[in-house]
């Protein structure tokens, strides 16, 4: 410890003029990078807790002006958000199960180094990263198949995705074949390996793309607007949230238009959007933090150079 | 359509996938060990089924970029017109520009997004307290995970009539801007939009990258009198070199991509001319106006453009010695 002290110590000595104004430099860098990032975050939280009418005009910056919780009564109280916020839920679960299931089956499959026809099934599933049918042929497509105005839209296509079969892959292929083979001895076949055997070690790459999957359909909102368009009881908060928002850009955000009022009471669009906003933004702003080691592995497992 | 952000990772993987390639060794088909492997050979099969509907069966639907489709004859029926889809996309304005727009913002977004990832990730790993450190990390990876729709919400706030950027200008006497009444200020909003969304998050792989610099190297430069802009520039620079290539490489197939939903959340008629991009386009005619040929050709000038720049850039990587994808 004293050691480290010293070196310490005799850094401190060292220090030219320059390494003082990188010091200063820096500080204010990521001084500015934190307010900047943060700050919209927490204008939009002070602007949920503000009346709406006296929201418009302006000024509000850290801290409600005139609090009022009307806002959160309003959205909360609206029927499609409490069916958007189920249905958000329900796709979140649903999706996040399905595409580990399957995506983490397939990778076990592509990662057996004995498996025949390994190199041809991995090439399919890598073509599909690059190669995409596009827009038009998609829709008209699920439509053929029935999965437009229906909830499974948003499980089913997406379900299996090549980035993240590969980086279960990759996991899975540092994983010695020792185990495996010690299992086939013992009279084990494939399914009880993958279950029994490789899953177990698994759960931190299995955590890292349920994370992925988790977060893509829980910010979803164009495949709502795309296939579920009619179909107001499959909406998501997300696409709730577009609404509001071209509702608030509709209405130009000045203060000429104080008059326009959704639903009763001092709510105007831009208070309950901002409401709605950090209902939408809070299970997420609550959770990634504790979850920072499964992305960050998942991130670095899909291609950091050593 | 789905999942485009994730475009960027998802050639990492690919990328990981090829380095491994060398140690595979080929199992003679046999009758026995294709009955051992039956469990796998089934699996493999179903998952074969749905990636042949989802992934590959779409791309039947380019034939109608040849035709004159019509819902009612279908695919087998419709009349064939060639190439004439093309030719009216290219004789089209509004397409040539919204590909100079997708281009445009595209290029913008890769070099900002990519300059500040690489800025922040060397700053941060400067940054000697971990009691500030591990903090501002967990803050800069915030705006990854809120939704565009969130984040586009957020900055019409900031930039709206009342919003903060204007009481900042009011403050120092300035006039009033509304950003979003006027062209020019658009790409450089859409520009900021992702820097401030990805920023923390691109770091990641280059902190991962700077970490894995053998220490020795800054404790010999320390010796010889080093300073920290001198270490930074001889060796943590150098030292994460061949991943800023990779990630450049593979981001540059990706310039095409660049935008969808900000442009979309965030334009209005009166900045159309600059806002409007390929995917907005193709929704536009193929979706709104119900012209499922031309919105698919449009689809396709997309996915070549895409494919070459990503041939392009290999070819030039092979070229000057850089890692490759292939």
């Amino acid at each position: 410890m004293s050691r480290e002290k010293e070196v310490v110590k005799r850094k401190r000595m060292k220090k030219s003029g320059y390494d003082y104004a990188f010091i200063v430099f820096n500080t204010i860098f990521m001084f500015l990078f934190v307010v900047i990032t943060l700050y919209p975050v927490i204008n939009t939280v002070a602007i949920s807790f503000n009346d709406g009418t006296d929201a418009v005009r302006g000024g509000i910056y850290l801290w409600p002006r005139m609090f009022s919780t009307k806002n959160y009564v309003t959205v909360l109280g609206k029927q499609n958000i409490k069916t958007a916020a189920v249905i958000t839920v329900l796709r979140t679960v649903i999706g996040s199960i399905l595409a580990l299931a399957t995506n983490a089956l397939l990778a076990f499959v592509v990662s057996r180094k004995k498996f025949l026809f390994k190199s041809g099934v991995s090439l399919f599933w890598v073509i599909t990263m690059y190669v995409n049918g596009g827009l038009v042929p998609v829709l008209l497509l699920y439509k053929d198949l029935h999965l437009t105005n229906s909830f499974w839209v948003y499980v089913i296509p997406g379900m299996i995705s090549a980035f993240n079969m590969l980086v279960m892959r990759t996991y899975m292929q540092g994983i010695p074949d020792s185990l495996e083979e010690s299992a086939q001895l013992d009279g084990a076949g494939y399914f009880t390996i993958f279950w029994k055997i490789i899953s177990p070690l698994c759960l931190p790459v299995y955590a890292t793309v349920t994370l992925f999957v988790a977060v893509y359909q829980w910010n979803s909102w164009f495949d709502v607007m795309l296939y579920n368009r009619m179909k107001a009881e499959y909406s998501t908060l997300q696409y709730e949230l577009v609404k509001l928002l071209s509702s608030v850009m509709q209405q130009g955000g000045n203060a000429n238009n104080i008059n326009t009022t959704v639903g009763s009471g001092n709510v105007t669009p831009v208070t309950v959007r901002s409401a709605a906003t950090v209902v939408t933004m809070l299970p997420i702003i609550c959770l990634y933090p504790f979850l920072q080691r499964y992305f960050v592995s998942g991130l670095t497992i899909g291609g950091v150079k050593e | 359509m789905s999942q485009s952000n994730d475009a960027t990772v998802k050639s990492r993987a690919g990328f990981r996938r090829k380095k491994q390639k060398v140690e595979e060794y080929k199992v003679p088909i046999t009758k026995a060990e294709v009955k051992k492997q039956s469990f796998l050979i089934i699996t493999a099969a179903i998952f074969l089924v749905y990636g042949f509907v989802f992934y590959y069966l779409p791309l039947g639907g380019w034939i109608m970029a040849f035709q004159k489709y019509k819902p009612k004859t279908g695919l087998l029926h419709s009349q064939f017109v060639g190439l004439d889809k093309f030719k009216f996309l290219f004789s089209d304005k509004t397409f040539i520009r919204v590909v100079w727009n997708t281009l445009g913002m595209g290029t913008l977004n890769l070099i900002a997004t990519f300059i500040m990832a690489i800025v922040f990730a060397i700053l941060l790993n400067e940054v000697r307290q971990n009691v500030l450190k591990k903090p501002i990390q967990t803050i800069s990876y915030l705006p990854h995970f809120l939704s565009w729709v969130i984040v586009t919400g957020i900055l019409h706030d900031a930039l709206s009539a009342n919003g903060i950027v204007n009481d900042i200008i009011r403050f120092f006497g300035g006039t009033p801007i509304v950003f979003f009444g006027e062209t020019k200020y658009f790409w450089p909003i859409v520009c900021f939009a992702n820097v401030w969304k990805e920023t923390g998050w691109n770091a990641i792989i280059y902190l991962a990258a700077i970490t894995s610099i053998d220490p020795c190297l800054y404790e010999a430069a320390s010796i010889d009198g080093a300073g920290r802009w001198a270490k930074i520039k001889n060796i943590t620079l150098p030292g994460i070199r061949p991943t800023i290539m990779i990630l450049l490489l593979m981001n540059i197939g990706n310039v095409i991509n660049a935008g969808f939903e900000v442009q979309y959340l965030l334009g209005n008629d009166l900045i159309k001319s600059v806002s409007d991009t390929i995917d907005i386009y193709v929704l536009t005619w193929g979706i709104s106006q119900s012209d499922f040929s031309l919105g698919t050709a449009a689809g396709i000038f997309k996915s070549v453009v895409s494919i070459v720049l990503i041939v392009v850039a290999n070819y030039i990587a092979k070229k000057t010695g850089e890692e490759r994808l292939f």
